[in-house]
């Protein structure tokens, strides 16, 4: 695909030049030129009033229909299941069923003396476990991990393999994309097969012009979304031409499904061909951090606090808030990066992705980077200083004033909400 | 010892804003950047040249011309040398495609101990192309690196990556791909007579023809097993209420009335 | 004409800015209040080049120009005029006459170390009863054979106490007025040289400014700087290229009152709307801005005349005794803007306003360059 400015019906109106998120549009005289650092994410298409702008389809992929079934990398640490396990078991059902046919969605499970785990693989919606046990998988390495996958990905042909975009599915999913030359996106926050399906998300939550889109299209190639420029631009990715489509998935973005106790799946133990010469990383020691496990992920009211605290002091107050409404506490960068809390902390882009039914927002200015890392949390609360504060474009409730006046408020009527509530319906 | 850091420049996210109006990116005066984790990378090399004078470090980087910029800086920091991979064959390339170009860079450079790249770049977040040239090339690799020493042998390297709830402790022998955290240095400042040293430096540039990479099956938009298949900005959420109130207790005491009526709390 | 900054010097601005604001704007207002010289910084600033910007690296100097000299200053007094002129008056009033004037040893034993900010720099020449007026220098110097001997007094000596080397004016003929002026160099380990009374100053309270007392100080024959009665020919030299870093000093102090008031506006809300959208604000706004951009031009002209070795006095007259009173007009303002918060140490406007004032008055009142001004317009 390429995409080709027409010169006859090129104006040279600059609107195109204006559009492009990637400054890979450049004027010669009145003639727009796709440059190097074009990525083909149309939005000059879109922009052109003209019609000048086309992108040049190519001829679809080879046969790819060797390839078959939703495959999730099923993360265990210490015998235990990644919550993001679940939930891409979740979402490998989801898509699974609607590729259709008797498509189905597979947990691959890595590790050692891990059997008990394929229970509850099964009880979230898993059809099939692919097993893959082995003295030197006890502990994840990447040349261990990406080699049996790999195999096993080679002899069994999924089409799609979904990884949790954690510190070790970020490490494993890009060298197994390398090792089979396939095409992997990271970080997804949404994926379609059905193009239906991508026209009803488009619709609900996006600007996407969908009249280019054909709802009854069979074709059921992975969309796989994602945010770029720190959520602000969206694109939506494909792999045409080459299978397995991987991606890795945001811990927390999708459902798990609701757990069937008993449920039964198809067993297949994978006998790993593996040396220890083949690892070539040795773990001399694997220590979790005595500081304070922070599952924002996990958390049902979140109270962030940022530079408006003024001071790593103002965490204090915003722990006691959080200790009140049973919430956890959460930070943004620039309060991470002031020094002020540790970086466990930190929601956004480069942090941690939540959606909590409320976050408060406390002396946070809402730089998109941090926005990107909460704007789907059910109800967001912002409390600054500043009126004019870009927490408050997506704030659902601000509150203009000194976070020190208001949290403690909160914080004594929290309690009387009910009453409060009650006292206003009359 | 040879080392080579991979580095991105990159448009500084945190100054991009969206224009209300149109929901478009505002990119007009974005200053392009080192990207901080490659800074972090390209500090931890600079920290071995301290300790032993006779490392060489060479920064490589694709992009476009302006990349130059960014390696001038990379420079003026205390790298010996920087090459750019730059040709238009080489333009909408994905993270695949990417470290095609990038391991044919580093295989021209030629022989290297270590090569440090950053974790991810800021404007893409994706995390890959350290671990897909490690592959290419044939190396060990060990991301989210947060702690690194070397033995005197100047072949043994331990190091510290980085997980969500702790780290582990990892032994690795050179030549090996590392990646690195904000955790991992400070990244120190470009001299003075560096930046005039540096500008005097006339930077390589590497084309798909130099690095013998085949436009049509290794990298560029054509052979990139990724395409974007369309691109889009989210719809804007509807405008919240601006709560008011005399007082903070009343504030207070409205926001909760609104929480309640909602099922929230 | 060009008007266009070298790829060189827009990284150096890029280089100094990212310095001033991780390392020196954190603590800008400690140090002020505490009139503590920022020593830790200003070694960190020594590896990094930035106290010998305008030198050949051959004597270890950073390899820039003048105009990077001044963004130096201007990008440091941009979030602490302290840290400024400490940099300005090492640079200008020390480091400068060394490599202008001194031997090839005085440069090996000064100079090298100036420029690495392995030694800090002063310069003394006004006396408490010779300020603008040099030719009535009191400090005398007498030739003792093997050795100078200097007695008297300095005033109000810029980075007094902390220096390890001073460029000193003193009398070797009084009877031949500023022809009997001499250089000297002195080292603070010096005998009979003593540092006196530090001042408790209004504004730039980070920097230090003391008395140097010179009693029967024994300073040897090679450290005569220049030749015997070259002293006021070095002075005015040297001031004269001072006024350029003490106009940029002036600079940065303005662009970093208006950069604080551009924010403070943006989001301080009155009568429901934000101060940058009242009309009568946004044009003073515009007049603050304008007068710095001339300001800076007037600089850079002057520092480009410098390194091109043109008469250049009169223009940095001009770039310093405007610098000044537009950091003066723009702090003013700034502190106005940000009405009773302006007035606290809550925000940086007042600081900045207590530092611009030194502006109009130190390395030449603002009276003393209208008077180099004037001169240059009548000689003809």
């Amino acid at each position: 695909m390429a995409i080709q400015v027409i010169k006859e019906k090129c104006k040279g109106c600059r609107l195109c030049v204006k559009a492009c998120p990637f400054e890979a549009i450049d004027m010669d005289g009145k003639l727009a030129v796709i440059n190097e650092k074009c990525t083909a994410c149309n939005q000059c298409i879109a922009a052109c009033k003209f019609g000048a702008i086309i992108k040049t389809e190519e001829d679809g992929p080879v046969d790819l229909s060797a390839y078959k079934n939703v495959w999730v990398f099923a993360e265990q640490r210490d015998g235990k299941l990644m919550n993001v396990a679940l939930e891409l078991i979740g979402e490998g059902y989801r898509l699974s069923r609607e590729i259709g046919g008797d498509t189905k969605v597979c947990a691959v499970l890595i590790g050692d003396q891990i059997d008990h785990l394929t229970d509850e693989c099964y009880a979230y919606g898993a059809d099939k476990v692919y097993l893959i046990s082995h003295p030197l998988l006890k502990n994840y390495t990447t040349d261990g991990y990406t080699k049996v996958l790999v195999d096993a990905i080679r002899e069994y042909k999924p089409e799609i393999v979904l990884y949790g975009a954690t510190h070790i599915g970020r490490d494993l999913a890009p060298r197994a994309a390398a090792r089979m030359n396939a095409g992997l996106t990271a970080d997804c926050t949404r994926l379609d097969v059905k193009v239906s399906s991508y026209i009803e998300y488009a619709q609900k939550n996006t600007t996407l012009d969908t009249s280019t889109l054909d709802a009854n299209d069979p074709s059921t190639g992975l969309k796989q979304t994602r945010p770029a420029f720190g959520g602000n631009l969206m694109a939506t990715i494909i792999c045409p031409r080459t299978r397995p489509q991987m991606s890795t998935v945001r811990p927390g973005v999708m459902q798990k499904r609701e757990k069937v106790e008993g449920a039964r799946g198809e067993l297949i133990r994978v006998e790993p061909q593996l040396a220890e010469g083949d690892i070539r990383t040795k773990i001399l020691d694997i220590v979790k951090s005595a500081k304070e496990m922070v599952s924002l992920t996990d958390a049902k009211i979140i109270c962030s606090g940022g530079r408006g605290l003024g001071g790593p002091e103002g965490f204090a107050l915003i722990k006691e808030f959080a200790d009140k409404v049973g919430g956890v506490v959460g930070s943004s960068r620039a309060a991470v990066d002031a020094g002020w809390i540790d970086h466990s902390h930190q929601v956004g882009q480069t942090g941690t992705t939540v959606k909590p039914n409320i976050y408060f927002a406390c002396g946070i200015s809402g730089a998109i980077q941090h926005l990107a890392g909460m704007q789907t949390s059910d109800i967001i609360v912002a409390i600054n200083k500043d009126a004019d504060a870009p927490i408050f474009e997506v704030a659902d409730y601000g509150i203009v004033g000194d976070l020190y006046k208001v949290i403690p408020q909160i914080i004594a009527e929290w309690d009387n909400a009910e009453a409060l509530y009650d006292a206003s319906t009359k | 010892m040879k080392i080579i850091v991979c580095a991105k420049q990159v448009p500084d996210t945190n100054e991009i804003k969206i224009n209300p109006k149109t929901g478009t990116l505002i990119r007009d005066g974005v200053p392009s950047i080192l990207n901080h984790d490659d800074a972090n990378a390209l500090e931890e090399a600079l920290k071995i040249k301290d300790m032993y004078p006779d490392t060489h470090i060479t920064v490589v980087t694709m992009g476009p011309p302006q990349a130059k910029d960014m390696l001038i800086e990379c420079l003026a920091m205390g790298a010996d040398e920087v090459v750019l991979a730059s040709d238009r064959a080489l333009g909408g390339s994905d993270t695949w495609a990417t470290s095609n170009a990038v391991s044919a860079a580093i295989q021209k450079i030629g022989e290297f101990d270590i090569i440090f790249a950053g974790r991810q770049a800021i404007d893409g977040d994706t995390a890959q192309v350290g671990p897909q040239i490690a592959e290419k090339l044939g190396l060990p690799q060990v991301t989210y690196v947060q702690e690194f020493k070397i033995a005197p042998d100047k072949k043994t390297i331990t190091v510290k990556r980085a997980l969500e709830d702790g780290y582990e402790v990892i032994e690795l022998k050179t030549p090996c791909m590392l990646t690195a955290i904000k955790e991992l240095n400070t990244p120190r400042y470009m001299t003075v007579s560096g930046i005039y040293n540096a500008c005097k430096v006339d930077i390589p540039t590497w084309g798909a023809k130099d690095l013998g990479v085949d436009p049509d099956k290794e990298v560029g938009l054509e052979a990139s097993p990724t395409n974007v298949f369309r691109s889009f900005t989210p719809a804007p959420k509807g405008k919240g209420t601006i709560i008011e109130g005399d007082g903070e207790k009343e504030l207070a005491q409205k926001l909760l009335i609104n929480l309640k009526s909602k099922h929230v709390i | 004409m060009n008007f266009q900054l070298t790829k060189e010097q827009e990284f150096v601005r890029k280089m100094v800015r990212e310095f001033a604001v991780n390392e020196v704007e954190p603590i800008a207002a400690d140090i002020d209040q505490n009139n503590e010289f920022p020593m830790e910084n200003v070694k960190k600033m020594g590896k990094l080049g930035m106290m010998g910007v305008p030198f050949p690296q051959e004597w270890d100097g950073a390899g820039g120009d003048h105009i990077a000299y001044a963004i130096t200053v201007e990008e440091l007094s941009r979030v602490c005029a302290s840290t400024g002129v400490i940099c300005s008056a090492h640079t200008s009033l020390c480091s400068w006459p060394i490599f202008t004037y001194g031997t090839e040893e005085q440069k090996e034993k000064y100079l090298r170390k100036l420029n690495k900010g392995e030694y800090i720099g002063a310069f003394g020449l006004t006396e408490p009863n010779a300020g603008t007026d040099s030719a009535g220098q009191q400090t005398r110097a007498e030739d003792k054979g093997d050795h100078w001997l200097l007695n008297g007094a300095k005033v109000f000596i810029t980075n007094g106490g902390q220096s390890d080397v001073y460029v000193v004016m003193a009398m070797t003929d009084k009877s031949k007025g500023n022809r009997g002026i001499s250089a000297f160099i002195v080292e603070k380990d010096f005998p009979g040289f003593s540092i006196g009374k530090k001042e408790d100053k209004m504004g730039i309270r980070a920097s230090s400014t003391t008395e140097l007392i010179f009693q029967d100080c024994i300073v040897p024959k090679e450290n005569l700087l220049g030749n015997v009665g070259d002293g006021f020919k070095v002075a005015m030299s040297t001031l004269d290229g001072g006024r350029i870093g003490i106009a940029s000093q002036a600079l940065g102090i303005a662009q970093g009152a208006l950069d604080v008031t551009v924010e403070y506006m943006k989001a301080r809300k009155q009568f429901g709307k934000s101060l940058s959208k009242f009309q009568a604000l946004q044009f003073e706004i515009a007049e603050m801005k304008t007068r710095i951009e001339a300001s800076r031009l007037l600089i850079y002209k002057a520092a480009d005349m410098k390194d091109k070795h043109l008469q250049y006095g009169p223009n940095a007259a001009m770039a310093k005794l405007y610098a000044a009173e537009t950091a003066m007009y723009v702090t003013t303002k700034a502190v106005q803007f940000h009405g009773g918060y302006g007035y606290t140490k809550d925000y940086p406007v007042e600081r900045m306003m207590r530092d611009a004032k030194i502006t109009e008055i130190y390395e030449g009142t603002s009276e003393v360059q209208k008077m180099v001004i004037a001169a240059d317009v009548f000689k003809k």
